[in-house]
């Protein structure tokens, strides 16, 4: 299958990350296909969650974090100064490895989010968090208790709240890291069939280990290295015909 | 939906101004919280600050009357209005000093108790029981000190201290006079038993920092409990240790209710410690409200003035000697 | 002295002084220990039977006596619980502010760097120094002494002591959940407020409750700021009776009633940070199960 000329989402071009004096990022450029599932693997360490954490700017939080080159979402570069941060994070979402659900009610864990950006009546803010929570495929499991602390869900539960929550401000992008390493396998199950659904709207970068997963779930795949990008292409050229060796042993598991 | 799908990008383009005007509303209010915060920490330094130029200021008409004089003489005639203040300085020095002589021993033994023998079980109630010691306000100290312990002292322990090491030869005259129960020995006693809990908490969470593999490297070694911690955990630990002294050195320096029940409030340098004395805190205690006219007030400020620098020397030694074993533990 | 013994021998004699030497040392640290404990049942001992001795209704509902009769505490309980709740809502908010500045805006900044240190020191600074800088920018330019000079006071040991636990608590929230507020486009100070403080909330309320303990049995600061006051009076324009100060005036008297309330006043400041404190460790104990 050869690769049709989709629609560039984000485009990476020459991306270095510094932490303090050290190189993380060592120029990395490739596309991410808008509507698609680009999936990041490589072996610790070796860059896929920085590269993740330059795409909403999370770095900003830490003093001595500094990214250079250019992230160009829709053409505009967002890596500028006067690049209004908080505007660019409600653009492009993010989900962690742990489940992070808010100290507050199920449902405000959902509304919160959506308060920041729009006054909706009560009807249409209820509306709203079913739709997340469906979304997500949680809706039948807490129905009946979105009062209830979100701390008191299960695991996979909270992190699938967590992703309606990041869904409910409708983004443009999903960043996903390692979003099932803290789950069971049901869990996990259920957590990549939402990915499937919500590829239909959103384009979606995912950092995983987990080899199979990336090849259920991606579109395209991206593999890392020590900072730099090896191999970037459609996922089953990746998986069946690598054309770096690094790659072929990193999927075949000779090391990582 | 509808309207995105037939033309994406205008619509979230309208969508995304929309979302920039409902975040710029937060501007202000962001701006407004983080300003908050910043001036609260500044509000610190400035109540630091306004301690110092305060008491500098009030304490300036004792400073420039008596001069260097001030810190040098013993005389404190509230009459004729002469004020140093050598005995009050004097009275501290000497019973923080015996104090911490009764309490670091004691201390450091409850918490080697503490970390190396204590079955687990009773680790937790004496952990609180110290806690609960450190947790009594200074004036309960006070209180008990005056009614329980001076009269304690004085009918049984003062007599005998007099009856023997009064007459032994050179520390003979630390020991003479009548037993007044009240007085230095006294003051000391109770300041001991006050920073006994601080000295013990901080010590016994420094002897936690030491590595179990350390420790039990040596006990492989066939080491006895006491050469382990002799060899290993207070080396180990020693500026954790010192800090921790220092802090209840300050504590015990600017303690005032604790003390001043029991000192016996004399503005004289005497050599028994069974004599009544002062310290910088107990006279101001004593004697700030009644004081009559500026020169005495102004002394008084001077006392504590001085009483503040020392403390803050002190407390400021300890804490960088905390904070360099917490770097080393953090490396 | 051994020579002529083998050497297993002088190993084995060598042992036996070591192990002496171990049982000596460990025998004094219990010592040590039993010499602690055996303080604070002394001192608890005598505050309980002689508080609870002179313990009676009466010392809730009358005010405090002329030397030499019977009466109670009224007014001094009244003056402690308003200039505590001053104190409380006058320092509280300022060292969560700076707490929270140090723990989520300066963090490694020198001006943080500066703060914490300079906040350490006036942790344990002598609090009748608190007393004299109150009543030099307060109680002398106003002409007298005052209820509200006293809150003033405690306002000031509060601060360090909620600056302090609230900027351990903030450390504590864990920062993936930080990040996940920001995630979401959330500015920051949303972030801190309803995010962060609502994670660290039973640590920060802990930390109020050790400051309350702290200043319900100050005295120091308290002998010339509110002064004292025999009569009740709720005015914190006026001089104000407070449990310490009653208790200092009336411990040092040589009048038998004033000593026995003296003794009620210590026992119901104790039972008062007793409480606080449990309360204070139940607490933390239950968030954290």
């Amino acid at each position: 299958m050869t690769v049709p000329a989709l629609p560039e989402k984000i485009t990476v071009r020459d991306l270095r990350f510094h932490y303090g004096a050290s190189l993380a990022l060592k120029g990395v450029s490739l596309p991410l296909h808008e509507r698609r599932v680009t999936a990041f693997i490589g072996p610790s360490g070796c860059g896929k969650s920085t590269l993740l954490r330059v795409l909403n700017r999370m770095y900003d939080l830490y003093p001595g974090q500094r990214a250079e080159g250019e992230v160009l979402l829709d053409g505009h570069n967002i890596l500028g100064r006067d690049v209004d941060v908080n505007l660019l994070r409600a653009r492009v979402g993010m989900v962690f490895q742990k489940p992070t659900p808010f100290p507050m009610s199920i449902y405000d864990n959902i509304a919160f989010g959506v308060r920041l950006y729009e006054d909706l009546p009560r009807a249409e803010m209820d509306a709203r968090v079913e739709a997340a929570l469906r979304g997500a495929a949680l809706w039948d499991e807490v129905k009946d208790k979105l009062g209830a602390s979100g701390l008191s869900l299960s695991g996979g539960q909270q992190q699938r709240l967590c992703i309606a929550r990041s869904v409910a401000v409708q983004p443009e992008v999903i960043l996903l890291d390692e979003p099932c390493s803290a789950l069971d396998p049901i869990s996990t199950a259920k957590v990549e069939e939402l990915i499937d659904e919500l590829k239909e709207r959103y384009t979606i970068a995912i950092v995983t280990h987990n080899m199979q997963q990336a090849a259920r779930v991606s579109d395209f795949t991206a593999f890392m290295y020590l900072g730099e990008l090896i191999e970037f292409g459609d996922t089953s050229t990746i998986f069946t015909a690598p054309r770096h060796k690094a790659t072929q042993d990193y999927i075949t598991g000779r090391f990582g | 939906m509808t309207d995105a799908s037939l033309h994406p990008s205008r619509a979230l383009a309208t969508a995304t101004a929309d979302r920039a005007r409902a975040l710029a509303r937060h501007r202000i209010p962001d701006a407004v919280f983080a300003a908050l915060t910043r001036a609260a920490a500044l509000a610190v330094l400035v109540m630091l600050g306004g301690v110092i130029v305060s008491l500098a200021r009030g304490a300036w008409p004792a400073f420039s009357a008596f001069g260097l004089d001030f810190l040098t003489t013993s005389t404190w005639n509230p009459v004729k209005e002469r004020f140093g203040a050598l005995a009050p300085i004097y009275g501290t020095v000497v019973t923080s000093l015996i104090a911490m002589l009764i309490a670091v021993p004691v201390g450091l033994g409850i918490a080697v108790f503490l970390t190396e023998l204590c079955p687990r079980p009773l680790r937790r109630p004496i952990g609180i029981a110290v806690e609960l010691l450190a947790g009594i306000p200074s004036i309960i100290y006070g209180v008990w000190g005056l009614f329980v312990l001076a009269p304690f002292l004085q009918e049984t322990v003062q007599p005998a201290l007099i009856a023997t090491l009064g007459r032994a030869p050179l520390i003979g005259p630390l020991f003479e006079g009548p037993p007044y129960g009240i007085g230095l020995l006294t003051a000391s006693l109770i300041l001991a038993v006050m920073v006994l809990p601080f000295i013990t908490s901080v010590s016994r969470d420094v002897f936690e920092t030491v590595p179990p593999m350390l420790k039990e490297s040596a006990y492989g070694l066939g080491c006895t409990t006491w050469e382990v911690v002799r060899r290993v955990v207070l080396p180990y630990t020693r500026a954790g240790v010192i800090g921790g002294v220092m802090l209840g050195l300050g504590r015990a320096l600017g303690e005032t209710m604790a003390v001043t029940f029991v000192i016996g409030n004399a503005h004289k340098i005497q050599a028994s410690l069974l004599a009544p004395a002062t310290t910088i805190s107990a006279s101001i205690a004593n004697e700030f409200t009644e004081a009559v006219g500026d020169l005495y007030t102004a002394s008084l400020i001077a006392l504590g003035l001085i009483l503040f620098v020392i403390t803050f020397v002190v407390l400021a030694a300890a804490r960088l000697m905390l904070m360099q074993l917490e770097r080393r533990q953090g490396a | 002295m051994s020579h002529d013994l083998g050497p297993a021998v002088r190993d084995m004699r060598r042992y036996a002084g070591r192990a002496r030497r171990n049982r000596v040392w460990m025998g004094l640290c219990m010592a040590a220990t039993a010499f602690g404990l055996a303080m604070l049942g002394l001192i608890l001992g005598a505050l309980l039977w002689r508080g609870f001795t002179a313990l009676g209704p009466a010392v809730f509902t009358q005010t405090t006596p002329p030397p030499g009769a019977a009466g109670g505490l009224l007014n001094a309980i009244v003056g402690s619980l308003m200039m505590s709740a001053i104190g409380v809502v006058a320092g509280a908010p300022i060292g969560v502010l700076a707490g929270t500045y140090l723990a989520e805006y300066g963090r490694s900044s020198p001006l943080a760097a500066v703060v914490r240190f300079i906040n350490d020191i006036l942790l344990s600074a002598p609090s009748i120094v608190v007393g004299l800088f109150v009543y030099e920018v307060a109680v002398r330019p106003m002409g007298h002494f005052s209820g509200l000079a006293g809150g003033a006071a405690l306002a000031v040991i509060v601060v360090p002591v909620v600056l302090r636990t609230t900027e351990d608590m903030l450390r504590l929230v864990p920062t993936q959940l930080r990040e996940a507020a920001y995630a979401l486009g959330m500015p920051r100070s949303l972030v801190i407020r309803r995010i962060v403080y609502a994670s660290a909330r039973t640590g920060m309320i802990t930390g109020v409750m050790l400051a309350v303990a702290r200043i319900s049995g100050e005295t120091a600061p308290l002998l010339f700021t509110a002064l004292n006051n025999q009569f009740f009076s709720a005015d914190l324009g006026a001089p104000m009776a407070s449990l310490p100060a009653v208790i200092f005036q009336f411990a040092m008297s040589p009048y038998k009633e004033w000593q026995d309330l003296a003794w009620a006043g210590a026992l119901l400041i104790t039972l008062t940070v007793l409480a606080l404190s449990i309360a204070a460790r139940a607490l933390t104990a239950r968030s954290s199960a």
